[in-house]
């Protein structure tokens, strides 16, 4: 197949995916069949794309030329490629789950959850593989439209809440700092493609250069660089498939793929390093990474303490992009990886926990390992990877980002990173502790129910698909060389 | 040779088959006169931009009498792109307005209607093609008499004080622009717009001529809406049938704008107005405020229509804006605004009349869950608010690109902070809408509506799909906009 | 100028703003429509004023006279005369059809009956 067909049918997979969902909505075996063959099948263009990808291709697709000189089109390079096979792997895994959990749960309205699913892998695909700045932001805007739905999905006062927020304050941002950042970017430097880099260079004084970098970082709010975070942890009342992979991996991840790609191919790591308001975004992110760490110590409701943890963890990449060093590019976005790994499993694993005993307060799961071994060690499993411990995944994106803040001279961002590993420590490590020895508090009221069934085990596809994660992270830990050699090629050329 | 009578053609067509409606008189026929009369001038315009593209200006002496003598009709791009605007608005809606008017206006007064709506047309189409300053008077009142009955046609009785209101302003505004004719005419001795641009540099230092333009811009405003004097529109918008509403937004405030444009940069277009006399500062300011200001009511309205209303105050200070900058991104901006507002309003008004037209109100109590029974409906008002945001891959993200663009380029940062902050505004309230109808449960004992018939969903959704395709592929439209541009601020006529 | 030059001008400016202050003022949707009038009328003064050429004569052809006034204003004034005319009619139309509706012509009193229902 050529590559650029393969780059279009990425995203048109999903969305044609979307469309029979809607159509055989009325049958749930056909549908949840449907949603499962479009992910395998971008899963394996994607692969496709990743052979060619690896061997140094850099495969383009024109779709249409929006204005003079502006157009949709698609450029797959190593950043975007290891974003996109994240993604549409862990798209299969999160639809085994969806299946286990949505019918666990009864949830309502599950056809437009998976049309609205798959339009926002759609979405994340084009993110990854968009070949300028207006692509990036179409597919950008796409995605947060694609995910509203999901994000009220249950059509409560509160869910309807959440969702204002979280579109306000996506599309807010983006409209406010983004647009007027590309604009201004696109009549400067008489381009958008994002070229191996950057295309400012020379075009733009050092004030300038300064604003648009912080109208980039908080323009894209998917990054979540405080105070541009609310919104996430308000998204968590959606279902747990939903904050598992589109608030842990696809929509999260795109915005700190957007901070990321921007610096390497639109500023360029020099033009970053020497701008003055880099160095004040790294403290940014610095902030974001503590005092998210700290609010996630106090949040008793399990998803807000993992959603608080993602905010903390996504400034990590941010941090890793303003340091602008080799490193710290690369850091970050193997981090991108391995922290999605990490972060879905324990999303899995709060969704199973959920459906299998409906407990949502980290208070309540004294003594859950007992009921949920598996579930509860691969949580211990998954926070050891967050928290960046060997054998696991997580510990390569720290690792590096730490050789990055060296490099740039930054020893104070070494000690921040330490400081929010431990943090990472003592407000994960808690939850599988006491579940597998604290003693079940027996006054909890849901035990004394006799309608209840005993608590056990979460359905069994949920089970598949947190095993899955969880060797993932074990994997990561064992093939990072193969990810470092693909990221390499987009820091140096 | 038709094609050399095609300009007066373009305003016969629709004047001659006013009166046979009123001989016909049943609905039926008089609806087959109105429609093919606008397909009709809809080919004669269309005929007349390619002639336009291919020639240049096209003039035409009525009666064959000379120009400065004789009135002359004087298409250029600007005029002809305008009046493929207004005919192709009311090519549209004339099939919708069959069913709708039958539901909104009392059975023996609807062929009033089409013959009212015919000169109206002809009115519109006539201020588009003419060349001649007091004929332009004319063809104003035209429209305006004819839109008075129109929205007085309503079978609500407050339409009728609604009415009564818009005429009085409407006449006051038409005699001002009559006054700073006859004051330009005191100083030039003639009404030709050519001629006119030809003698007015040497008496521009006159007081008589400040007055006139004085005089001419209020008269203007009055009818375009511009903030202070827009207090007719919104009361004139909700009371009338929905038809005449959708036409009206989409095309009678466009042409008002033209008539701005055609003062500006074509009779004074040798006079420096923007600089010398303060006009820059002044427009721009009152379109900011309208921005702001009307986009902030609009927020707080529960009847959408009266919501649409205000938006297209804050829209008409878009399109007053751009053309207030006088380069030619921001000229370009403001007459590629002129279409697409057109478009999206079109369909946002003609899906509210969808509505009404199964439910009597267009509030927000009354569209509670109405994206269950109203799919496709609701997606069309869906597509149009998004276009309203401005949203990528639609119209009005290509307008707000070129607006943005014009005021980076002029370096008036608070400008873009305006646009951004009216985008902001009609994300709150196009949302209020999209969030009631889709994600708010049915109400208990609400009618059980069906679909609106396609004749009517038909133009929505043809409106709708424009807002779209001319998003993605803005080539064509964003080329005739900077050619027009370009054309008026050259050297004149 | 002397004072027969700008008089014309005078009561120009004089009629306009006594029409226009009839229709914000008034609250009677009759008298409205009468300032209305009077208000176009001033204009319609107007052009036929500037159409005036010193010592010339109406613009009607006959013998012995070569100066004559600018008859164009006067033509154009019959065009606006008559889109005024149609103005007028349609308003007093329309108030018609609110005395019928509303039982009234004041505009509080209509603001009153609209609170009402």
């Amino acid at each position: 197949m050529n590559p650029a067909t393969a780059i279009l049918a990425c995203i048109a997979v999903p969305v044609v995916g979307a469309l029979l969902v809607t159509l055989t909505g009325r049958w749930p075996n056909v549908r949840e069949s449907v949603t499962l063959l479009s992910a395998a099948t971008l899963f394996a263009l994607v692969l496709f794309l990743f052979r060619g990808v690896a061997a140094g291709a850099r495969p383009e697709a024109l779709v249409a030329e929006m204005m003079p000189g502006l157009s949709i089109a698609f450029a797959v390079e190593p950043l975007g490629m290891l974003f996109a096979l994240v993604a549409s792997f862990l798209w299969i895994v999160t639809s085994i789950y969806s299946i286990g959990y949505m019918r666990g749960h009864h949830e309502i309205n599950q056809t437009r959850f998976y049309a609205c699913f798959a339009l926002a892998l759609g979405s994340t695909m084009g993110v990854a593989f968009a070949g300028n700045l207006l692509t990036l932001f179409v597919f950008y805007e796409a995605l947060t439209l694609s995910t509203y739905p999901l994000v009220i999905h249950s059509g409560t006062d509160e869910a309807r809440r959440a969702g204002r927020l979280y579109l306000g304050m996506l599309l807010g941002t983006s409209i406010a700092f983004q647009l007027v950042a590309i604009i201004w970017t696109g009549w400067l430097a008489g381009t958008l493609t994002f070229t191996p880099g950057g295309i400012l260079s020379g075009k733009a004084s050092g004030a300038t250069v300064a604003i648009l970098l912080v109208l980039y970082v908080f323009g894209i709010a998917k990054a979540a660089v405080m105070p541009f975070h609310r919104w996430l942890p308000a998204a968590m009342v959606a279902p747990t498939p939903v904050s598992a992979l589109l608030h842990a991996v696809a929509v999260v991840k795109a915005g700190v793929f957007a901070v990321l790609k921007i610096t390497v191919y639109v500023f360029g790591l020099d033009a970053v390093r020497e701008a003055a308001s880099s160095e004040w975004l790294q403290y940014a992110a610095a902030a974001t990474i503590v005092i998210a760490s700290l609010v996630a110590l106090t949040k008793d409701n399990l998803k807000a303490r993992l959603a608080y943890s993602t905010v903390s963890q996504l400034s990590y990449i941010v941090l890793g992009a303003m340091l602008a060093t080799t490193w710290g590019v690369v850091g970050g976005a193997i981090h991108l990886a391995a922290h999605a790994f990490g972060k879905i499993t324990l999303f899995y694993c709060a969704g199973a926990i959920a459906v299998a005993s409906h407990k949502t307060e980290v208070s309540q799961l004294r003594g859950i390992g007992r009921v949920m071994p598996l579930t509860t060690f691969a949580f211990f499993v998954g926070s050891l990877s967050v928290i960046g411990l060997p054998p696991l995944g997580g510990l390569w994106g720290k690792w590096f980002l730490a050789l990055g803040a060296l490099e740039a001279d930054q020893a104070i961002m070494v000690a921040v990173l330490m400081a929010s590993s431990l943090l990472n420590v003592a407000y994960l490590m808690p939850i599988p502790i006491r579940g597998f020895f604290a003693r079940a508090d027996g006054s909890a009221e849901g035990d004394k129910d006799p309608d209840r069934p005993p608590i056990a085990e979460a359905p069994i596809p949920c089970l598949v698909a947190i095993s899955v994660s969880t060797l993932g992270c074990v994997a990561l830990f064992f093939y990072a060389g193969p990810m470092f050699d693909l990221l390499r090629g987009a820091v140096v050329p | 040779m038709i094609g050399g009578h095609l300009p007066v053609l373009l305003v016969v067509l629709p004047l001659m088959a006013a009166p046979v409606c009123v001989v016909v008189r049943r609905p039926a026929w008089a609806w087959t006169v109105a429609a093919l009369a606008s397909w009709g001038a809809f080919v004669a315009a269309l005929g007349l931009l390619l002639q336009v593209l291919e020639g240049g200006p096209i003039s035409y002496p009525i009666g064959g009498w000379a120009a400065p003598w004789g009135i002359e009709y004087r298409l250029d791009l600007v005029g002809a792109f305008v009046a493929v605007i207004v005919s192709a608005i009311g090519g549209i809606v004339v099939p919708y307005a069959r069913s709708s008017i039958e539901r909104e206006v009392a059975a023996d007064r609807i062929y009033l209607f089409y013959c009212m709506y015919l000169l109206c047309l002809a009115g519109l189409l006539g201020i588009a093609a003419t060349g001649d300053a007091f004929n332009l008077f004319v063809f104003l009142e035209i429209s305006a008499l004819s839109s008075y009955v129109m929205i007085a046609l309503a079978q609500d009785r407050r339409a009728l004080t609604v009415a009564y209101r818009y005429l009085i302003m409407g006449t006051i505004g038409a005699t001002f622009y009559l006054i700073g004719v006859g004051l330009m005419y005191m100083m030039t001795g003639t009404l030709n717009m050519a001629d006119l641009a030809a003698r007015l540099p040497e008496v521009a230092e006159t007081r008589t001529i400040l007055a006139a333009l004085a005089f001419l811009t209020v008269g203007i405003c009055l009818k375009l809406a511009l903030f202070p004097l827009h207090l007719w529109l919104p009361n004139a918008y909700t009371y009338a049938p929905s038809v005449v509403t959708a036409f009206l937004a989409a095309t009678a405030t466009k042409v008002a704008v033209y008539v701005l444009i055609r003062v500006y940069f074509t009779i004074f277009a040798n006079v420096d107005v923007f600089e010398a006399m303060f006009l820059r500062e002044v427009l721009m300011a009152l379109a900011v405020v309208a921005m702001l200001s009307a986009s902030a009511i609009a927020v707080f309205q529960t009847n959408i229509k009266r919501m649409l209303a205000y938006s297209s105050l804050a829209q008409i200070g878009y399109m007053v804006l751009g053309m207030s900058f006088a380069t030619l991104t921001g000229l370009t901006g403001g007459i590629i605004h002129l279409f697409n507002h057109a478009l999206m309003k079109g369909a946002l008004f003609m899906a509210m009349g969808c509505v009404v037209f199964r439910l009597q109100v267009a509030s927000l109590d009354t569209i509670e869950g109405l994206g269950r029974r109203m799919p496709a409906t609701m997606a069309a008002f869906v597509v149009g608010g998004l276009s309203l945001i401005g949203v990528p891959l639609t119209v009005g993200f290509v307008s707000k690109w070129t607006l943005v663009l014009a005021a980076i380029e002029a370096n008036m940062w608070p400008i873009v902070v305006a646009i951004v902050g009216s985008s902001l505004l009609a994300i709150a309230y196009v949302w209020r809408v999209v969030e009631t109808g889709f994600f708010r449960p049915t109400p208990e004992g609400a009618p059980a509506v069906a679909e609106a018939p396609l004749s009517m969903l038909i133009p929505t959704w043809l409106l709708a799909g424009a807002c779209v395709w001319f998003g993605i592929d803005a080539r064509t439209t964003l080329s005739v906009a900077r050619q027009s541009a370009a054309f008026l601020l050259g050297s004149g006529p | 100028m002397t004072f027969p030059g700008l008089f014309n001008y005078w009561v120009v400016i004089a009629l306009m703003m006594v029409g226009f202050y009839v229709v914000i003022a008034q609250g009677n949707l009759i008298k409205k429509v009468v300032g209305l009038n009077i208000f176009q009328v001033s204009v319609f003064v107007f052009y036929i004023s500037i159409s005036k050429v010193k010592g010339g004569s109406a613009p009607i052809l006959s013998e012995g006279i070569a100066l004559y006034g600018n008859p164009l204003p006067h033509v154009l004034i019959l065009t606006a005369i008559v889109v005024g005319v149609a103005t007028m009619a349609l308003a007093l139309a329309l108030v018609v059809r609110i005395q019928d509706a509303y039982g009234t012509v004041e505009e509080d009193e209509i603001r009153e009956r609209e609170e009402a229902s």
